[in-house]
């Protein structure tokens, strides 16, 4: 399996259908996850809730990296799904060396790790560093920056599924306006989260000027196998942000957690793009745009919007209004009218 | 060689010869000497094959660590005060985890009131974390318990923290013998951990474990700090082989022979009680100390062994346990627990306050009469306390209890 370098220049979709398929391409071509001699880095057995989008993410991110680095490769965790998921001793499903520590120092811990490696002289084993929204933009977001500003040579992961899931579902400040969780129920004049709060971390991590910043989403993980790459390939501190769903949370059946993902980027509310030092040098598109109401509907956390049957239009102009303005941003719509 | 030197310096020396891979620097006083130090060093090219980390937190500071050391280089760090408290999941983390870094406390003051001096509080604080402790009596000593830290943390596969009295201590110039590189060479063997992160062999470090495991694991650290009490002896011993002084070991009595009272503190206050110990002897008082090195692991049987013959003990501690009296009284007093004596809490020199030779004789006179209450505060300004606690109970609204003290006995207070 050799890695895949540079951008991928094939289209992946059949002409009229949004299947991602391998069938098309060459076997050296075909997704590392396709391949019969992937890593399995985090391997089968593992106690993560059907149509986990972090099991998922993190499964084709890791055997990705594998690939990048030649199965020289630390894992490091932040407390969470992930973490909990994958280990209860004596039962690890992870078959890299990985380490846990704390809710809110995995970077940190990560950059340790790298630097034990380097002054070791062995540079060639790398790291890469992950949690999930909680423990990335509010508890781990101190340890984060740290790790951004000395460009430390780890790549950080969040699986971003946009609430702290393992504890219950609670709010987290990647989490969405209008969205219901435990500490945003969905009562009052406003129900679920406020409006103008959150952070974007992927925006902050570009303010630090480091190497590599994407975003990327379990809707596309050929994508996000090729960012992963890409990210392998460069020394220095750099970022991913991977949207994945959580049927728990959102309120969705298992079977749709790639639906759902999908829906989030085509309708603009989660855009997907690659920075290098701070500038943005590719963004996704668009192929069929949606409202974002398709992308709400089938979401218990935005049931109170179409309550009784009557749609809160004025709420759902707002989060409409968030997506055309990441689309006018990001020029996710350049490529609209491709599939017919 | 011996050579006048910062307290610092000298501890910053000592962590160079013992070849750290990976240091993590966060400025907090009064520690922040001894990473200046080594940040020269690293950055001189005089410290080799070490990586010195400017981090942004202590969190993140043991944080790095805690990864440094599970990828199997030899770890250190410093701080202080609420440097340590800001890390404090990191240091139950670090411990639980059985990663042997070695930390530098800057024994300090945790506020509110913010207060940079010395006391104990901060090393108190955390010492049911699983870390070992051990308490410096001079800068020589500093010097010589980092050494040591080193061979007992990576023998034991346990992180130990070196509590060094904050100014009066790091801040102090005084004649030092700072080891030969050859010396600690020989002494302190390279870095063979007992768990690794190594794509070679992967594990699992630091998984969930759930009640029917989790009391075992904890057992194996108290196991740990078992088997601590009787390795610091002898890595003491080994010390004083190799280096021709005595340093470190459990606890160290002083003029207890005969003695009806033996007075018990940790850290450089000792230096202090010794003084007075002698000029009380000189007076035919039968009067001792015993400097306790070694606080986690606590060493009930060698203290008891070394007090149990006394007729009262009193213990100068540098913490005060709010609501209860003395953390080193009660353990004291479970050292005891076969030998009941009359045991004195004097809580003394908080936030800084000199603890000063007149009011130890003062102190002892009163001992050794037993007119001693069973907690009481060295030198503590009764008047201040009372007329803030009358202004309470004058008015509702009656401010901030630090500045109305100050006003009350600084510079600025109003003759009526």
């Amino acid at each position: 399996m050799k890695p895949q370098t540079n951008e991928q220049k094939i289209k992946f979709y059949q002409k009229g259908t949004f299947t991602v398929g391998n069938r098309l391409i060459d076997p050296d071509q075909r997704l590392v996850q396709a391949t019969t001699d992937r890593s399995n880095a985090i391997t089968s057995g593992h106690r993560a809730c059907q149509g986990c989008g972090e099991a998922l993410g993190a499964r084709y991110a890791l055997d990705a990296a594998m690939v990048a680095t030649d199965k020289q490769l630390v894992a490091v965790n932040a407390t969470g799904c992930l973490e909990v998921f994958t280990t209860p001793y004596p039962e690890t499903s992870w078959q890299i060396p990985w380490m846990h520590s704390l809710f809110g120092n995995a970077a940190a811990v990560a950059s340790g790790v790298a630097a034990a490696f380097r002054v070791k002289g062995r540079d060639n084993v790398r790291v890469i560093a992950q949690g999930g929204d909680g423990g990335t933009t509010d508890i781990g977001f101190g340890c984060l920056s740290g790790m951004f500003e000395r460009n430390d040579d780890v790549l950080y992961i969040c699986y971003d599924n946009e609430a702290y899931m393992n504890t219950g579902v609670q709010r987290s400040s990647a989490t969405p306006p209008a969205a219901r969780t435990a500490t945003t129920p969905a009562m009052g004049s406003a129900p679920g989260n406020v409006f103008g709060t959150g952070k974007n971390v992927p925006l902050i991590a570009m303010a630090h000027n480091i190497p590599y910043v994407a975003t990327a989403s379990v809707a596309d993980l050929r994508d996000l196998e090729h960012k992963v790459q890409k990210a392998m390939g460069i020394r220095g501190s750099r970022y991913l942000h991977v949207y994945v769903t959580c049927p728990l949370g959102f309120g969705t059946p298992s079977s749709d957690a790639i639906k759902i993902a999908r829906l989030a980027v085509e309708c603009g509310f989660y855009p997907l793009y690659e920075a290098e030092y701070g500038v943005v040098t590719h963004t996704g598109t668009i192929r069929k745009k949606v409202p974002v109401e398709d992308y709400l509907r089938p979401q218990a956390r935005f049931a109170h919007l179409f309550k009784g049957g009557k749609t809160d239009v004025e709420t759902i102009a707002r989060l409409q209004a968030m997506c055309d303005a990441n689309i006018k941003r990001y020029n996710l719509l350049r490529d609209e009218g491709v599939v017919a | 060689m011996l050579k006048q030197v910062e307290g610092s310096w000298a501890t910053a020396k000592a962590i160079a010869l013992c070849r750290p891979e990976v240091i993590c620097a966060y400025p907090i006083t009064p520690q922040t000497h001894i990473v200046e130090g080594l940040a020269e060093m690293a950055k001189s090219g005089e410290l080799q094959k070490c990586e010195f980390i400017n981090v942004e937190s202590e969190f993140a500071a043991l944080s790095v660590a805690i990864g440094s050391s599970g990828a199997g280089a030899r770890s250190y760090t410093a701080t202080s005060s609420q440097g340590l408290l800001f890390m404090a999941e990191a240091v139950y983390n670090a411990a639980g985890l059985g990663l042997p870094i070695v930390m530098t406390l800057g024994t300090r003051a945790i506020g509110a009131p913010i207060n940079i001096w010395n006391d104990h509080s901060d090393a108190m604080s955390m010492r049911d974390a699983g870390w070992i402790q051990l308490f410096a009596e001079t800068n020589q000593e500093a010097v010589d318990l980092h050494i040591q830290a080193f061979k007992l943390a990576e023998q034991l596969s346990c992180p130990v923290m070196v509590c060094v009295d904050g100014f009066i201590l790091t801040h102090a110039y005084e004649r030092i013998d700072v080891p030969e590189q050859e010396q600690v060479d020989a002494f302190l063997p390279p870095f063979e951990p007992i768990q690794v992160l190594d794509p070679a062999s992967p594990v699992s470090i630091g998984a969930m474990v759930g009640p029917d495991a989790f009391s075992e694991v904890r057992y194996l650290a108290h196991y740990k700090q078992l088997q601590a009490l009787e390795l610091i002896p002898e890595i003491s011993k080994d010390f004083e082989k190799q280096f021709g002084r005595v340093s470190g070991g459990l606890v160290r009595p002083y003029k207890t022979e005969g003695a009806d009272t033996i007075v018990i503190a940790l850290g450089s206050v000792i230096g202090t009680i010794k003084d007075v110990v002698d000029e009380l002897r000189e007076q035919g008082v039968a009067i001792g100390c015993v400097d306790i090195c070694a606080f986690r692991p606590f060493p009930l049987q060698a203290l008891d062994a070394a007090i149990r013959h006394a007729k009262r003990i009193v213990v100068v501690e540098k913490s005060l346990a709010v609501g209860m009296g003395g953390v080193v009284a009660s353990h004291v007093r479970m050292a005891l627990r076969g030998h009941p004596l009359p045991v004195y809490t004097v809580i003394a020199g908080l936030g800084g306050r000199s603890i000063i030779k007149p009011s130890l004789h003062k102190l002892f006179e009163k001992a050794g009469r037993d007119d001693l209450e069973d907690v009481s505060f060295l030198d503590l300004n009764w008047d201040a306390i009372n007329r803030e606690v009358a202004r309470m109970k004058e008015t509702r609204r009656s401010g901030p209890h630090a500045e109305n003290i100050l006003r009350d006995v600084g510079p600025t207070r109003k003759v009526v």
